[in-house]
């Protein structure tokens, strides 16, 4: 149902914070920590979102974990969006909630096709389920994972699938015009498993 | 559990045996996949291996519009159909920035706090029934029933209600079902008796969930638990009360929570749930005001470019939803689903190591998952 | 002629239709009794009140495709159903259903054979029945039957003994192995043994879940943790027989409790007189209804408990059940040489 007509867009809009709105203690604690990592401030319908550099990913999840003011003790969700059109074209996201201050907060890295980004296992074990699916999807490597592989599709899954540039009904050279090779394949492999 | 190759004397030449749990099996709970690496009957190591029941429902959303999404969010969790629509509703809500009358904020809670009482119904049925309990799972079948009736009443459906819009609800609540739901609500009080007979006192019960699969506030937070699993382990984390939806803010409710985070306090945990739910649906029953079910909604539904989280406590934990909107198409840029059935059985690794063939069936019912939410 | 050949083998053929028949319909028994507990119905549809399920069971067992699994020890996974069923039938060689009855002018003893090993004799042939369920886990050739047969090697082991030494108080206070000699003395002591030798019926009683493998004990087949377990790979006529023996080893225990604690065929309070209008009804049918007690409470413990783990099942036999078992025989002796 997508429109054709219309150009994709080439990122999101990521409005920056009103003026007169104080940022939150974890914010300004992060830029104090680390200036340079931050790259922009969102604010939209209530949530805060950091854009923080790719490389200094897993020191900004470091700080975010320990330092007092922000204490984000559960990572809830680990996920990525498809921008073809922008070089780096991927953004890796991160919900974060602290139970101690009962506040959310979204960290956000832009990576490009084949780059990899650190993981944040090591800080946030829960990352780890929530990575490999980033990787099953996207194609997104997370380098220091320990135990990268796919986790929704067949191992031997060819392509990523929530890429924009997949298509809904799944890759057609391997399912569509040929499935009974695709299955004698698979068979034949399972066969030789159980040999 | 302290070391894991065992020391015997020098003429016995033992192996470990791999074994295949699923995806069928009889206490998998659908299509789940352990693969176990045995030692004797004690468990080493633990794969767990998921997607069998992988639909594509993030992708698939990408290309229905706003409104047909509610319908893919049935069959998350589909034992919990009311929750996951709910949870989408609300998120769509807050990108549009659409005000919901408080008459559907309430009918929100009790569909909410039914559904969670007939979603740990069936996690009571099945976790009994993994440990060799059956009749705890007839009966419990038999007050689910109840619920689903009135589901049926109310939307006409009972499994995948789709029984919620963007704005509200689709139809106010049928003559007299307030009163049936009461009824319920004490029917109900009166069988939680009936189990906790046959479950909380019962020496062989205990001595199956106590100390088993014990794992810490921290850990657990760590590991990314959340909801009874989370709470069972005494953190103290209900994103009813964390992050008030619905009409939750104006509700009077305990958060129930653990001591050990074994087993048996993840069932403590859920059994005092059904009674804070029937409490909840009381309370909301009483005060629910008079009042439009759907708020000021455009015809065409299209939100403007954006990002957006908003969670919501399902029966299985912390349900998110991620959505990202372009401002320009009819449907979803990115439609993400953050599962708590797929962050809590990332756990189950971790809880196994060390245990029995047994403890690991028990494990897998005290994590409650479903599978269409874990494989989406 | 007629009574060294003739009159046994007519008892035989009694004994052996009557026991098919029984296991058959205590299946339904089960389901029934189990529905009920669970406040549903139960089998409606074959024959009124689901009478006749018993009879589309088998058909549909028999009509079932026997499969054997391609790399399955094939002499070995024939050999175990018929291993773990014929013991169990032939154990109702030395259980006395009754005293004598007079019938076409004959008196006929109603057991088929009465020797004085009785008990011993049921005792190794019962045991017997295991190897059916080991030789079926290792001959299937797949893992979860295997584990399966492991549990009910170690699950023999345990209880075997305290069972069989709760036996023997029960031999002291006789002073016979014979089984009809044991219910003939519980009639002159004047007392059935479960009100003397309570700890030793409790032990049996129990002793006599794990050995037929039912809940709580039913962990060789847990179906919730092993697939089944011994017999997830059989299919058909064989499964089916795995199925008889088990429904045909509970009724076993339940006569062999029968005899040994309740009395056999003696009415209730046996010595006491002006109870004596009990006698109407005939002994065997006093039997039936004893064994029938048993049988229900065999149903009615798996409608409601959990099942036990394999280590805590373990623990109960060797620290709890034995112990005691032992305990309970030494002072049965002493106070048997005492009052002597």
């Amino acid at each position: 149902m997508a429109d054709v007509n219309v150009a994709p867009p080439a990122g999101p809009p990521d409005p920056p914070p009103p003026a007169d709105l104080p940022v939150p203690a974890a914010i300004a604690g992060l830029q104090l920590a680390m200036p340079g990592a931050i790259l922009a401030l969102s604010f939209f319908v209530g949530d805060w979102t950091v854009v923080v550099d790719r490389t200094a990913i897993l020191d900004v999840a470091r700080h975010l974990r320990t330092a007092s003011g922000a204490a984000f003790d559960i990572c809830s969700d680990v996920t990525a969006t498809d921008w073809p059109p922008r070089p780096e074209r991927f953004d890796v996201i991160y919900c974060l909630f602290s139970t101690t201050h009962g506040q959310r907060l979204r960290v956000k890295a832009r990576v490009a096709d084949g780059d990899p980004i650190d993981s944040v296992t090591s800080v946030w074990p829960a990352a780890n389920w929530l990575e490999r699916e980033v990787f099953d999807m996207f194609g997104i490597r997370f380098s220091g994972h320990p135990d990268l592989r796919r986790i929704l599709m067949p191992d031997e899954w060819q392509g990523h699938p929530q890429r924009k540039d997949y298509p809904l009904e799944g890759p057609g050279e391997l399912l569509l015009e040929n499935p009974l090779d695709w299955l004698k394949l698979r068979q034949a492999r399972d066969e030789a498993d159980i040999e | 559990m302290s070391s894991p190759t065992p020391q015997y004397g020098p003429m016995f030449d033992t192996d470990e045996l791999v074994i295949n749990m699923g995806p069928q099996h009889p206490s998998t709970h659908g299509v789940l996949r352990v693969v176990l690496r045995l030692d004797g009957e004690k468990v080493v190591d633990a794969d767990v291996v998921i997607g069998y029941l992988h639909r594509g429902v993030e992708k698939l959303s990408e290309s229905r519009s706003w409104a047909q999404i509610v319908l893919l969010t049935d069959r998350l969790d589909y034992v919990s159909a009311a929750t996951s629509n709910v949870g989408y509703c609300e998120t769509v809500e807050k990108l549009m920035a659409i005000e919901v009358p408080r008459r559907a904020k309430y009918l929100r809670v009790i569909l909410s706090e039914l559904q969670r009482i007939a979603s740990h119904l069936l996690w009571l049925g099945t976790h009994a029934m993994d440990t060799g309990a059956m009749t705890v799972f007839l009966y419990a079948f038999r007050e689910r029933e109840l619920i689903l009736d009135l589901f049926e009443e109310y939307c006409g459906a009972r499994l995948t209600y789709n029984s919620m819009r963007i704005g509200g609800l689709p139809q106010d609540l049928p003559p007299s079902w307030d009163r049936k739901v009461l009824e319920f609500c004490r029917i109900m009080e009166g069988k939680l008796e009936e189990y906790e007979t046959l479950l909380t006192g019962n020496r062989i019960w205990l001595e199956r969930t106590k100390g088993v699969g014990v794992i810490d506030g921290a850990e657990a937070l760590a590991l990314g638990l959340s909801g009874p699993p989370l709470r069972g382990s005494g953190v103290r984390r209900d994103v009813r009360k964390d992050e008030p939806y619905a009409a939750y803010d104006e509700m009077e409710f305990d958060v129930p929570l653990g001591v050990a985070g074994d087993t048996f306090d993840r069932y403590v945990v859920r059994m005092q749930e059904f009674r804070q739910s029937i409490r909840i649906i009381r309370q909301a029953m009483q005060g629910i005001p008079e009042g439009p079910i759907l708020g000021k909604v455009p015809r065409l539904i299209k939100p403007p470019a954006g990002e957006v989280y908003h969670a919501i406590e399902s029966p299985k934990g912390e349900l998110g939803f991620f959505i990202v909107s372009d401002g320009k198409s009819m449907s979803p840029y990115r439609f993400r689903v953050r599962p708590p059935s797929f962050c809590n059985l990332q756990a189950l690794p971790r809880l196994v190591k060390g245990h029995l063939i047994a403890d690991v069936v028990a494990l897998i019912g005290s994590l409650d998952v479903v599978l269409g939410e874990v494989d989406r | 002629m007629v009574e060294l050949v003739l009159i046994p083998l007519l008892k035989i053929i009694v004994v052996l239709n009557a026991t098919l028949l029984g296991v058959t319909y205590m299946v339904l028994l089960e389901r029934k009794v189990i529905a009920w507990a669970q406040s549903r119905l139960g089998p409606m549809r074959v024959g009124p009140y689901g009478v006749l399920q018993p009879v589309a069971d088998a058909m549909k067992l028999m009509l079932k495709e026997d499969i054997t699994p391609a790399r399955a020890d094939k002499w070995v996974f024939t050999l175990a159903p018929i291993l773990s069923m014929v013991p169990a039938l032939v154990v109702y060689a030395v259980i006395p259903f009754g005293d004598q009855v007079h019938l076409f002018g004959r008196q006929i003893s109603l057991y088929i054979t009465d020797i004085n090993v009785g008990l011993l004799y049921v005792v190794s042939v019962t045991s017997v029945g295991v190897y059916g369920i080991i030789l079926a886990g290792y001959s299937s050739n797949s893992k979860w039957p295997l584990l399966a047969s492991l549990r009910a090697s170690a699950q023999l082991i345990s209880y075997e003994i305290a069972i069989t030494l709760t036996l023997v108080s029960v031999v002291l206070m006789s002073g016979t192995l014979s089984m009809v000699g044991i219910v003939t003395s519980q009639a002159s002591q004047g007392v059935w043994y479960a009100f003397i030798q309570p700890t030793a019926f409790i032990i049996f009683f129990i002793g006599g879940l794990a050995e037929t493998n039912r809940a709580p004990f039913d962990l060789p087949e847990a179906e919730q943790e092993l697939t089944g377990g011994f017999h997830t790979e059989y299919s058909g006529m064989r499964f089916a027989l795995f199925f008889l023996a088990e429904y045909a080893n509970i009724i076993v225990v339940s006569s062999v409790a029968t005899t040994l604690f309740l009395g056999g065929w003696l009415r209730p309070f046996p010595n006491v007189e002006f109870l004596s209008f009990l006698g109407v009804v005939p002994g065997w049918c006093w039997f039936l209804l004893k064994s029938f007690v048993f049988l229900y409470l065999f149903i009615w413990v798996r409608a409601t408990l959990p099942r036990y783990r394999y280590d805590q099942l373990m623990r109960l036999g060797w620290k709890v059940l034995i112990p005691l078992a032992i305990a309970n025989l030494i002072l049965t002796a002493i106070v048997k040489v005492a009052l002597a």
